[in-house]
């Protein structure tokens, strides 16, 4: 290591980008930090923020526009090939080479980094059976799932002991279970090998485990030091409300988020509302905004810090979108008749089956959440919903029709979010709706009145290029596109994969005033604590539904108590069902 | 009516949309015009049989007045340039072997005597035929300038072959090759557009947001048709205006019948793109399919050699090339102001290829499945 | 120093592994590499070709002597023509129109009463929509016409004098029967070499860039000149295999001669295969994108390679400027040289000067490939 103790010296670092409208702006903004050595080192912050930009600076891939950066003692700007030869870096998107097998990714990695062979056969087995791959190292890549697909790219960058290992947001798109894999393997490593590490994440229990985090926003540092030292700044502003019987956690929430002036943050917690008010916001100000709710002091924990810090960086920036004034009952949700009624339904590729005979229906207004790890089978099912796949079997009715068979009008009522961004992106914002709203056949003055509405609505920039908005400016607008047409069934395939929780307050904000005019939502998920907006979920694993409820009732299922996070709940969940398929296997 | 012009404001969005996709990046802008720009003016001048230098090496053994004249008359067409003058036919091989000269001309010692006997008289001619067409086309002038030296000295033949040609007076390749160019040109490009444009939604994941809507799959292809058809015009038309005005070849036909032909070309070959696209998986596959259907097809068109010379297997063959029909087309209106009866024919292949590909392309497009 | 040369072979052959793998796993890239050069092969061979063979001529006999059937006879004697009787000059017109006919040889009313004078006229019309077959029609049907009237004087005995005239005895070197398939399939292989070469490597880059696999390998020990050389030693493999296609095919199914020696043909094909892979590759890191790499090397392989290396058109016809242009294409030199090699032996000067010129291309674009993947985001 070097002699100061820091794997990374950062000196009034700066990186200038050019827009693709021409005007430069700072990517990275005189950025000065030190980084010790042999600890795990969180660097979050919201999207836009440099994260990545930081990384690839410290990896040798970009060259700082000002000030210096160490990394292992070396200049990486004038040297990169010896920082580059002595580190391991593992981007956003691993470069899985996705027609090699697993065993020959690793290979050609532990070539490349010069593995001797004897050290070569030890490391793989480890490798193959911290990841739980050794079943699969004939598959080719492609074929993996996205979580096992995250493990192979984490088990490539790690073919050799590192002097400094980056990992660039590992677990975006990655389901709980994996992530957990992910993260109890890195720690294996640390412990074991007195690893230095340093990850970008936008999760914040992430975050928690790490010995140091350096929150940034627009190429700033705004605040440095242990989890526990970060948390304190929130101390004495986090509460704990529990909404009046009857009313649904989230509609309390979305009255808590409408009054950013009093509350930094709300979000909806095992059935109660967790929120933070603001430092100049006195406990009369909160009693006066919730007049009928009780309210208690709770433990600060790191995400409070880390949204009070950015909405006190960011200002007046920081509002959120105007919506439907928030009702304070919720409205009638029609006659609760189910407008999905999914029955039966199977789903095979060959000799694999995606979908083993699900059932499930959802009422007018619900929310319905869709959860299960990669691979579960949640896109097929979705896709089938959509009339994009054929079912193999059983009965599918989306608002009374099969949408694969009927009339392309009986699409008009529906709108489609996709998982990752699906809109065209060399048009601009404005073009996107247009297009739109024209292939929804919407007559002119109509289509123009909702282009307006919905910009307003999402706080979208007409002019700007929709390719490279910010990740959250594009789930915007894609949501945007999707409810041009006023849907009356809206489905959502992991809107909020890779957005940051600042984002993902505005969307879901969204998507309960939705539901409140009477909108049916289906959305699926990785972030568990989302599940807490939904009326109902229901979890599927390996093609099968688990368990179906609300989300009371699915901790209850997996035996824990309100206080159950919902992650824990979804984890115990699957893995009772494995073993129970498991011991099933054997006794057969 | 009312559903028709939703219908109709449908596939409008949807040429929007695919117009601006492609056009607003500019590098896709100057690979779709620029290129088309420059090939044409270049092969215009490159692509040429017509003879302006040829090298050549004399060997005159006979030396005297008539031989003079003849080497004169041949260095005064301009065409054939004397690379050197050889002392003895064994120097020969090495000039052309080392393909210094095309040509040579070698006039034996008795020349003069035997043509004051009045006996025939023979010029040897060395041709290398390693370009057999320069070499035949070379040939073919030697030929004609003796054939003037013999009537400038008052020998006739009995009978005279007066040559003329029709539609291209001078027979120069240029005026056969640049209207082909009109349809071949724009053939590739918008064959690979139309190939890229459903394989590239399915890469980007564009392709499904598409599918939930309410457009029809054949809206969806005639929505991709036509802006893929626009390009492939406007580069038509680039190409139209250099031969007229940069090259100055004079059109004989009809302007709008020209236009209704290559709309019936361009509909094909875009039909046939979107074909290779629904079966496409990506845009890699999407590319090398439409190579190997593309260079066969620029082949076995006619535009480098003529159809008739093909066995006929593949004259059969290229029954399904609508490139071989774009071509005849092009250059019979724009060459011979053919009518509409005198290429009407053409039309049939084409509106076949469109008929089975659109449609093929359309199902394909909903059937196909990831 | 041999530990870093030792560090360097392990990288190389790990990644000529990861490369061959990747292109044995893609059918698509097996049919561009192997069948489509098979195909084009055959079409070469059989497709394409300049000779005319039984070109339909309409010959309108407006006199109808027997000197006028006479004089006309010899073009059914020839084989590249297959003459048609027709009555009047109006039907052959419209014969002419409609491309049933590529000629019309029309003997006029007064042939005989002034070919007595011996000032015999015979008009011959030519349609020039293709002004090469064009030509071509015309010097047989002229040749044939003339023969039958030397034969015509050889009747009348030698009474006639045939004059003091020049005759021509022409040789035709190298192709002695000026079959234009003697000088296409050599063509052939530069044209197959140049396409692979386009089509095969032009994705390369451009597809790890946008799958992002290149970001990863950056960070690793591996330097630039090593991802370029494992990118092109499968494809050199396809290539030779595509070489010894072409040329097994010139010798044994087209009877082209080879009259170089083989060797050079062989090294010198293997070294125009890598300027041209490396052509492609450099396609593919400058455009960094699938789209725009797939357009590029469609325009900067099959027309520039056909039009203006000296394949079909010789380049001494082409204007100053524009021969300067096609001189800039290897493909240009290597057409020289190869053409030179099968028809013509080995010259040596002709093979110093084109392998070095290819050397230099390939030594050029090789730095500019190798500075496209030099491990820089930015």
């Amino acid at each position: 290591m070097t002699d100061t103790g820091f794997t990374v010296v950062a000196q009034g670092l700066r990186k200038v980008f050019v827009a693709p409208d021409g005007k430069p702006f700072d990517a990275i903004d005189d950025l000065s930090f030190r980084i010790r050595a042999g600890t795990l080192t969180a660097l979050t912050g919201p999207d836009g923020a440099g994260k990545t930009t930081l990384m690839r600076m410290m990896a040798g891939l970009l060259r700082p526009d000002a000030g210096t950066l160490q990394v292992l003692g070396e200049d990486v700007s004038l040297r990169p090939q010896a920082v580059q030869n002595r580190i391991s870096y593992m981007p956003q998107r691993f470069g899985l080479y996705e027609d090699l097998s697993v065993q020959e990714n690793l290979d050609l990695y532990a070539d490349l980094h010069g593995v001797p062979m004897e050290q070569r056969r030890e490391r793989f087995s480890r490798m193959l059976e911290m990841t739980d791959m050794a079943r699969f190292t004939a598959r080719p890549a492609g074929k993996l799932s996205g979580g096992m697909k995250q493990k192979l790219g984490l088990a490539c960058t790690l073919v050799r002991s590192p002097d400094l290992l980056l990992l660039d947001e590992p677990s975006v798109g990655v389901d709980p279970l994996s992530r957990r894999d992910l993260w109890t393997i890195l720690e294996q490593l640390i412990e074991g090998e007195n690893l230095s590490v340093i990850v970008s994440t936008a999760y914040m229990d992430e975050a928690a485990r790490c010995t140091d985090v350096f929150v940034v926003n627009r190429g700033r540092l705004l605040a440095e030091g242990s989890p526990e030292d970060l948390s304190h700044r929130a101390k004495g502003l986090t509460y704990e409300a529990a909404p009046p019987p009857g009313m649904p956690a989230r509609v309390l929430q979305a009255r808590l988020i409408d009054a950013p002036d009093r509350i930094v943050d709300a979000v909806p917690r095992g059935g109660r509302v967790w929120f933070i008010r603001q430092p100049d916001c006195d406990e009369a100000a909160l009693r006066e905004l919730l007049p009928d709710t009780p309210f208690e002091p709770r433990t600060e924990e790191l995400e409070d810090a880390f949204m009070a810090l950015l909405r006190e960086h960011d200002g007046d920036s920081g509002k959120t979108a105007e919506h439907a004034p928030a009702a304070t009952v919720p409205q009638s949700k029609g006659d609760g008749h189910p407008v999905i009624v999914v029955r039966d339904l199977v789903r095979r590729f060959g000799d694999f089956t995606a979908v083993a005979s699900t059932s499930f229906s959802v009422a007018q207004g619900e929310i319905f959440g869709l959860l299960g790890p990669n691979g579960a089978g949640k896109t097929t099912t979705f896709r089938m919903l959509c009339g994009l796949l054929p079912a193999t079997s059983g009965h599918l009715e989306v608002a009374g029709l099969n949408l694969r068979k009927a009339r392309a009008e009986a699409r008009g009522r529906i709108g489609y979010v996709s998982q990752k961004f699906a809109l065209y992106g060399n048009l601009t914002v404005r073009e996107n709706l247009e297009f739109f709203a024209g292939a929804y056949g919407l007559p002119r003055k109509r289509a123009h009145a909702r282009i307006e509405a919905v910009l307003k609505q999402f706080d979208l920039e007409p002019g700007a290029v929709s390719g490279i908005l910010p990740v959250g400016y594009k789930q915007r607008l894609a949501m945007a596109a999707g409810l041009l047409h006023e849907p009356d069934i809206l489905f959502l395939d992991e809107p909020t994969s890779g957005i940051d929780p600042m984002a993902r307050r505005a969307f879901w904000r969204t998507i309960t005033a939705l539901a409140q005019d009477g909108v049916t939502i289906i959305v699926t998920t990785h972030f568990m604590e989302e599940a807490e907006y939904c009326d109902r979920i229901a979890i599927q694993d390996d093609g099968r539904m688990l368990a179906l409820g609300t989300p009371q009732q699915v901790r209850e299922q997996a035996g824990g108590d309100r206080a159950m996070d919902m992650n824990t709940a979804f984890i115990a969940n699957v893995e009772q069902s494995r073993a129970a398929l498991a011991r099933k296997g054997e006794a057969a | 009516m009312e559903w028709l012009t939703v219908w109709l404001a449908q596939i409008l969005s949807l040429c929007r949309k695919e117009f601006l996709a492609v056009i607003k990046d500019p590098a896709n802008r100057t690979i779709l015009f620029v290129p088309v720009l420059m090939q044409s003016v270049l092969f215009g001048y490159g692509a040429t049989f017509d003879l302006t230098n040829v090298p050549y090496v004399v060997v005159d053994e006979s030396r005297s007045a008539t031989s003079t004249a003849l080497l004169a008359r041949i260095d005064g067409t301009g065409v054939f340039r004397r690379a050197a003058t050889l002392e003895t036919p064994a120097q020969i091989a090495a000039m052309i072997d080392a393909g210094k000269a095309t040509v040579a001309i070698t006039i034996p010692s008795d020349f003069d005597q035997r043509l004051t006997r009045g006996q025939a008289s023979p010029v040897e001619v060395v041709l290398d035929g390693r370009n057999s067409s320069t070499a035949g086309a070379a040939a073919g002038q030697i030929g004609t300038i003796v054939a003037d030296f013999n009537r400038s000295r008052g020998v006739h033949p009995a009978v005279t072959v007066e040559r003329r040609a029709w539609y291209n007076p001078n027979l120069l390749t240029r005026w056969s090759l640049l209207p082909t160019l009109i349809a071949s040109l724009s053939f590739m490009q918008t064959l690979l557009i139309a190939a890229l444009s459903v394989a590239r939604e399915r890469e980007q994941g564009t392709f499904d947001q598409l599918m939930v809507t309410p457009l029809r799959p054949m809206q969806i292809m005639v929505g991709k048709l036509l802006p893929a058809m626009t390009i492939g015009l406007i580069q038509s038309t680039l190409v139209l205006l250099v031969i007229r005005f940069w090259f100055q070849i004079p059109m004989q036909g009809s302007l709008v019948l020209l236009y209704c032909c290559l709309i019936g070309f361009t509909t094909a070959a875009v039909g046939l793109g979107l074909s290779i696209s629904a079966l496409s998986l990506n845009m890699q596959q999407a590319m090398l399919y439409t190579f190997i259907v593309i260079m066969p097809m620029m082949l076995l068109s006619g535009m480098v050699t003529p159809v008739r010379n093909m066995p006929r297997v593949l004259q059969l063959a290229t029954m399904v090339n609508p490139l071989r029909f774009g071509i005849d087309m092009a250059r019979r209106i724009y060459l011979e102001g053919a009518g509409l009866s005198d290429i009407a024919f053409d039309f049939v292949p084409l509106a076949a290829i469109t008929a089975v590909s659109l449609p093929l392309a359309a199902w394909l497009f909903r059937n196909r499945l990831s | 120093m041999t530990r870093g040369m030792s560090g360097f072979l392990t990288r190389l052959i790990a990644l000529i592994r990861k490369e061959t793998r990747q292109m044995l796993r893609d059918r698509s890239n097996l049919m561009v590499g192997l069948l489509l050069p098979a195909a084009l092969i055959l079409l070469f061979g059989y497709g394409l070709s300049f000779d005319v063979r039984d070109a339909p001529v309409a010959v309108v006999l407006e006199d109808r002597s027997e000197t006028a059937r006479d004089t006309v006879a010899g073009l059914s004697g020839s084989p590249y023509l297959a003459p048609v009787a027709v009555p009047d000059m109006g039907r052959a017109v419209a014969l002419l129109r409609a491309h049933t006919v590529d000629a019309i040889v029309r003997v006029p009313v007064d042939f005989t009463a002034r070919k007595a004078g011996g000032e015999g006229r015979i008009q011959v019309l030519l349609n020039g929509y293709d002004a090469t077959s064009a030509m071509t029609i015309g010097t047989y049907i002229d040749g044939a016409i003339q023969l039958s009237v030397l034969h015509d004087q050889d009747r009348m005995g030698p009474g006639m004098d045939s004059g003091s005239t020049l005759g021509l005895v022409q040789r035709v070197w190298f192709n002695a029967a000026s079959i234009s398939t003697w000088y296409l399939v050599p063509g052939l292989l530069v044209l197959v070499i140049t396409l692979i070469g386009a089509f095969l490597t032009s994705l390369l880059i451009a597809r790890e860039w946008e799958r992002g696999t290149l970001e990863s390998l950056f960070v690793t020990p591996v330097r630039p000149l090593e991802l370029v050389m494992a990118k092109l030693a499968p494809y050199m493999v396809i290539g030779a295999i595509d070489v010894a296609l072409c040329l097994a095919s010139a010798r044994f199914l087209f009877h082209v001669p080879i009259r170089g020696s083989l060797g050079v043909i062989i090294v010198s094909s293997l070294l125009y295969l890598s300027v041209s892979l490396m052509l492609g590759l450099l396609i593919s890191g400058v455009t960094r994108n699938q789209f725009a790499a797939s357009q590029m090397a469609m325009l900067a392989s099959f027309m520039p390679a056909t039009m203006l290396s000296g394949f079909v058109y010789d380049i001494r016809n082409m204007p100053t400027a524009i021969r300067a242009i096609s001189l800039m294409l290897p493909a240009t030199h290597f057409m020289d040289l190869i053409k030179g090699l099968f028809l013509a032996g080995t010259v040596w000067p002709l093979v110093f000067k084109s392998c070095g010129i290819l050397l230099l291309y390939l030594v050029g674009l090789g730095f500019l490939t190798t500075r496209t993947l030099r491990k820089r985001l930015d």
